[in-house]
């Protein structure tokens, strides 16, 4: 048994967990339309590949990564590309985002697709590029690409592999369900991860002690297996990454650091098995196992979605009852943010549709006044001080903000969920971040703008010089012409400008054996382009084409009065 | 169909503030037993017009300020504060007493700094501390305890001590007394076992002084309770207490003419249990962090005991509470909890990135 | 020599204090050499906190020519693209209390703007590009122009010059990437807004 650590705070909401467990997982009948959302991740956007109109089979890919931080979308199903616009998106702002609208055939066919026979005979990079192709993000929460996860890094070796099935948010069962039906996926999955990670030294599953059934269904698959399996008591937010690193090691991810700074990393259930259906099948990530629960649901359960799934199509078939439902959740209760519209498609990192009735989650009361007891501070994981970032934050003072960690808050939740005064903490920390990235963008253009007025300001007072001097020059110049009635002459008189600006005269006037060279050089050209233009012309004439001919003769017409005119020129000047 | 957009969390624990304050309330009722036994129907009194008082001052100020009424007395505040002042205060004090101290409480020391949540001192303590200052008679007549009166002599009915409060009689000889520690300061020159056998306060007294032992007994009982129902942390009462206890154990010295009073002596009488579980941890003028609170704690009982026995007035929660409340944001500056991930304590004054 | 002086109080304590003097000067000198402080002259800072759009409203030729003279003594009020957070920021600098944005000036706006120019209806005049102040118009004579829309800063500047009105000052598109939570409304707001509502609701 391997010793766990404590984090600070936390809460024990209630777990709501069973009513979703009753049913195995669930597959619900192919969505009339799937609206996918081409960017569902953390990076940045990749290129769209199809176009309105084109057929495509399920598993095709819809973009391509055209940057190593992206990863590219895949059609769900097989059907027709009918729209490639902005859509409503899984978003807390409920704005719009670019997506691809499927209309599916329901025939759900396959594009031709096959697994890796052994993945042990296939380097790390081979399988990091396949996990890549497959779109597989981290399927937890915040969506990171994991083939950058597990990508060698130069001055890190990752010695540990942690595998988060901890599930501390209540409602949710996705993960637990999944341990429970897939487990067999779930160790191919890390089997794979181990060998793209050349056998790290740990590897460890970290479960809250409330899902004794997937304990059970894990202990049974890798008895012989270096695996540890690490129950820990339940408590609202272990499922942190950070807090599961603590838990598990008792060491810390240093702040503005990632877990591999300690040479670890951090993978999700669903994402090993995604991982696992990449590697050994060859399918990319194109359904999630996402929990349908709450009240206003009449059926509580887990289901297999395709990603691009409407929530609406998953209300539906849960006898939702939309005059019972006081909000609507994507994801957990504590982190999960409202939607707005059940037009919302299901995407990588959808865990759960949480539909909480009248009486379940009922509407917020007004904040009272912080009285600042501290129960906030008691409980978050983190030991920042809410309340008093709470006072900061109202006050808008950025610095001090910053100064008591705001940007360590993983905005759990627990702070206002414990909150007597029912004050919307988190929502007062998310503003304010909000505003205090914003001010440091503002201050990156304002600096920009700093420069380029102050270079433009530059380059008017250079231009404006050069415009004086050579005002100064021109002006010497007709001074010079006046006074010695000659042409010029170089001037033997003072600053170094005139007498560039004499010499630039000076040019323009050459001596006539200059002018003579060049009269008979234009000559020599004129005379050529005449003879040719006159075989031209017979060439026309033997080919019989009218309007050829009044061409060539046109253009031998020009020629002969050009060596007319520069012979004329000649002439003139050597007379 | 188009639903709310809401930030996260959903749903929420059931306490809330005007919960709080209501078991607040609740355990002084040990406490407030305790003063009626001892001392009579002085402390109802005081309680009915503190809390009268208090909440039409602050509806009264509310209506001024152009804040909803209902939904911030709803929340119980000004009825804590107004309880507290009435436990503090002398039973029989006059009317006026009470009426000018819950108003200044509730008046100056609360809404004009904002409001509830706002306060940089203990709005009840500023309300004692001005009466102390103002009324010095008034305030230091303090009742006998019941044991103690003699024969044929009892405390005054309702009606008998509504008429002292109201039309300012006179209660009978030998109804008011002296408190243990005035006695214990007045008798300097003394050994501590002679002042223990020549007055009555001790040498009738179970282990601390007659009649206030029991008063913060129950003040005791009332502080567990909110304890164990994790109303607040035991960092700020614990550190008072123990300092107290320490400083007393260090200037005890056996008993001497010069002792300053035994750890038992200092911790059961006074103000002590009622200021380390009702007043210091008033959240709002308290200081935030655990660490500050244990530093925020142990400040008040040195300042108690550096008071009581070498200042002038023979109680000094209040002032050693209002010093605290001064000293609060300056060691919140200094004892900001290490947040995860991060090596060192940061000061709440950093600027900029990390050290 | 040492005998002589000790017995005239008067020049021993000339002596002992003029040498004190000596001492503690040097002292004083090479500390304020060595460990002087190597701040951003004023300007500098006062610059830094002005939003740098250049726009001139404030009756300056640029954002630093109006620091400068913030530096002189004029007043801090006059900045609206910066609005009230950069009179506040500048206060503290200052160590002055913040005024409220001098109107005369123009008036905060609550989103920030940005110059588009029609590009069908332009001639190619180029008097919008010498107008802008941080070169953020392309084009030449005769040729369509347009605004790189990341380095436009909204100050209005190349509205006026324009011949055929064909700029006109947009709001800056808010997207899924610039979204934040704002900040949640007062109590007091709430059962502001609610009274008001249920009275409407009564009418």
């Amino acid at each position: 048994m391997s010793r766990t650590w404590e984090t600070p705070g936390g809460v024990h909401p209630p777990e709501n967990k069973s009513q979703s467990m009753t049913q195995s997982i669930g597959h619900l009948p192919i969505p009339g339309t799937l609206v996918i959302p081409l960017h569902q991740h953390i990076g940045s956007p990749s290129k769209i590949d199809v176009t309105i109109g084109q057929t495509v089979l399920k598993g095709q890919t819809l973009t391509t990564a055209t940057h190593s931080n992206n990863l590219p979308v895949h059609a769900s199903t097989s059907g027709t590309v009918i729209a490639i616009d902005d859509q409503p998106v899984a978003h807390p702002s409920g704005l719009n985002a670019p997506c691809v609208t499927i209309a599916s055939d329901g025939r759900d066919q396959w594009i031709e697709h096959v697994g890796v026979t052994d993945f042990r005979g296939c380097g790390p990079l081979d399988l990091l590029q396949i996990i890549t192709d497959a779109g597989i993000a981290g399927m937890g929460g915040a969506g990171f690409p994991s083939a950058i996860k597990l990508s060698p890094s130069k001055d890190k070796a990752i010695d540990t592999l942690i595998i988060n099935a901890t599930e501390c948010e209540p409602y949710i069962t996705a993960d637990d369900a999944a341990i429970r039906e897939k487990a067999q996926d779930l160790i191919q999955g890390i089997e794979v991860v181990c060998h793209i990670l050349n056998d790290p030294k740990r590897v460890v599953i970290g479960i809250e002690d409330n899902k004794p059934q997937a304990i059970k269904a894990l202990r049974s698959y890798i008895q012989e297996s270096p695996i540890e399996i690490v129950p820990f008591p339940t408590k609202y937010p272990s499922g942190g990454e950070k807090q599961l690193i603590y838990i598990l090691t008792g060491r810390e991810v240093p702040s503005g650091g990632l877990p591999i700074d300690l040479g670890m990393v951090c993978l999700n259930i669903g994402t090993l098995i995604a991982i696992k259906r990449a590697v050994i099948d060859g399918e990319p990530l194109i359904s999630r196992i996402t929990t349908v629960t709450g009240e206003a649901c009449g059926v509580n359960r887990n289901y297999e979605v395709l990603i691009g799934t409407p929530i609406s199509h998953l209300l539906t078939h849960n006898e939702f009852d939309e005059n019972n439902c006081s909000r609507l959740i994507m994801g957990g209760p504590m982190m999960g943010f409202s939607l707005t519209s059940t037009d919302v498609p299901v995407v990588k990192t959808t865990n759960c549709i949480l539909a909480p009735g009248h009486s379940e989650i009922p509407a917020d009361t007004p904040a009272q006044a912080c009285i600042r007891c501290g129960l906030c501070a008691e409980a978050c994981p983190v030991s920042l001080l809410p309340q008093q970032l709470f006072w900061y934050a109202q006050s808008k003072d950025q610095e001090r903000l910053e100064a008591h960690n705001l940007f360590d808050c993983i905005e759990c939740g627990a702070c206002s969920y414990v909150c007597p005064s029912n004050i919307p903490l988190v929502q007062h920390y998310r503003s304010s971040k909000g505003e205090i990235r914003k001010a440091n963008i503002d201050k990156i253009d304002a600096d920009n703008a700093r420069q380029r007025f102050e270079f433009r300001k530059l380059r008017l007072e250079q231009a404006d010089e050069q415009r004086q001097a050579k005002r100064e020059a021109r002006r010497l110049v007709t001074e010079q012409a006046r006074a010695t009635s000659n042409t010029s002459q170089p001037g033997s008189s003072a600053a170094d400008i005139i007498a560039a600006a004499q010499q630039r005269a000076m040019i323009k006037q050459a001596s006539p054996e200059q002018q003579k060279a060049k009269f008979e050089r234009a000559l020599l050209a004129a005379q050529s382009r005449l003879q040719e233009a006159e075989k031209r012309l017979i060439e026309a004439t033997a080919n019989g084409s009218k309007q050829q001919q009044i061409i060539c003769s046109a253009s031998v017409e020009s020629a002969r009065q050009k060596v007319d005119q520069t012979q004329y020129r000649l002439r003139e000047l050597t007379d | 169909m188009a639903f709310k957009q809401i930030s996260s969390p959903h749903g929420h624990n059931p306490q809330s503030t005007s919960w709080i304050m209501q078991l607040v309330l609740l355990s002084t009722l040990p406490g407030f037993l305790a003063l009626s036994y001892q001392f009579g129907w002085g402390t109802f009194i005081n309680l009915i017009i503190a809390v009268v008082t208090s909440l039409i001052a602050e509806a009264a100020i509310l209506a001024l300020r152009n804040r909803p009424i209902a939904f911030y007395l709803k929340d119980y505040s000004a009825a804590v504060t107004a309880v507290l002042l009435a436990l503090a205060l002398p039973p029989l004090a006059p009317w006026w007493v009470v009426v000018v101290g819950s108003l200044f409480a509730i008046v100056v020391a609360k809404q004009l700094y904002g409001g509830i949540g706002y306060n940089p001192f203990n709005p009840a303590m500023v309300g004692y501390v001005v009466l102390l200052i103002s009324f010095p008679i008034e305030m230091t007549t303090w009742v006998t305890p019941i044991s103690l009166l003699s024969e044929g002599v009892n405390h005054p009915g309702l009606w008998k001590s509504l008429s002292i409060v109201f039309a300012g009689n006179t209660p009978i000889d030998g109804v008011t007394g002296a408190t243990p520690l005035d006695v214990f300061k007045h008798s300097s020159g003394l050994v501590v076992d002679q002042i223990y056998q020549r007055e009555t306060l001790f040498n009738q007294a179970s282990f601390a002084g007659v009649g206030w032992e029991w008063v913060n007994v129950g003040f005791l009982i009332g502080g567990i309770i909110l304890l164990k129902t994790r109303i607040f942390t035991w960092h700020a009462p614990l550190a008072m207490l123990g300092t107290l206890a320490l400083m007393s154990i260090l200037f005890w010295d056996g008993g001497s003419s010069a002792s300053r009073g035994s750890p038992v002596m200092h911790l059961f009488n006074g103000a002590s249990m009622m200021g380390a579980f009702f007043i210091l941890t008033d959240p709002v003028s308290s200081a935030v962090s655990n660490r500050g609170r244990l530093i925020y704690g142990s400040l008040i009982g040195l300042l108690v005991y550096v008071i009581r026995a070498w200042g002038n007035y023979p109680d000094a929660v209040a002032f050693a509470v209002l010093l605290g409340n001064f000293a609060a944001p300056f060691i919140d500056n200094y004892t900001l909890p290490r947040t995860y991930g991060h090596t060192d304590r940061r000061k709440a004054t950093d600027k900029g990135e990390d050290e | 020599m040492i005998d002589s002086i000790a017995q005239q109080p008067m020049l021993a304590a000339l002596i002992a204090l003029v040498s004190l003097g000596i001492v503690f000067g040097a002292l004083l000198g090479f500390a304020a050499e060595k460990f002087r402080v190597q701040g951003d002259p004023i300007v500098e800072q006062i610059d830094n906190l002005l939003p740098q759009t250049q726009c001139g409203q404030c009756g300056f030729p640029g954002c630093r020519p109006y620091a400068q003279s913030i530096a002189d003594g004029d007043a801090i009020n006059k900045c609206p693209p910066g609005g009230q957070n950069t009179i506040n920021a500048i206060a503290n600098l200052l160590d002055v209390p913040a005024p409220a944005l001098d109107e005369e000036h123009g008036e905060e706006e609550e989103i920030k703007t940005i110059a588009y120019i029609r590009e069908d209806e332009c001639i190619g005049c180029t008097k919008c590009i010498q107008a802008c102040p941080v070169d953020a118009i392309l084009g030449a004579a005769k040729l369509m122009h347009t605004v790189i829309v990341s380095e436009c800063t909204g100050c209005d500047l190349c509205i006026e010059p324009c011949p055929v009105d064909c700029i006109d000052m947009l709001p800056v598109v808010q997207g899924i990437v610039q979204w934040h939570w704002p900040t949640p409304p007062t109590t007091i707001d709430l059962i502001a807004t609610s009274k008001m509502s249920s009275q409407e609701d009564a009418a």
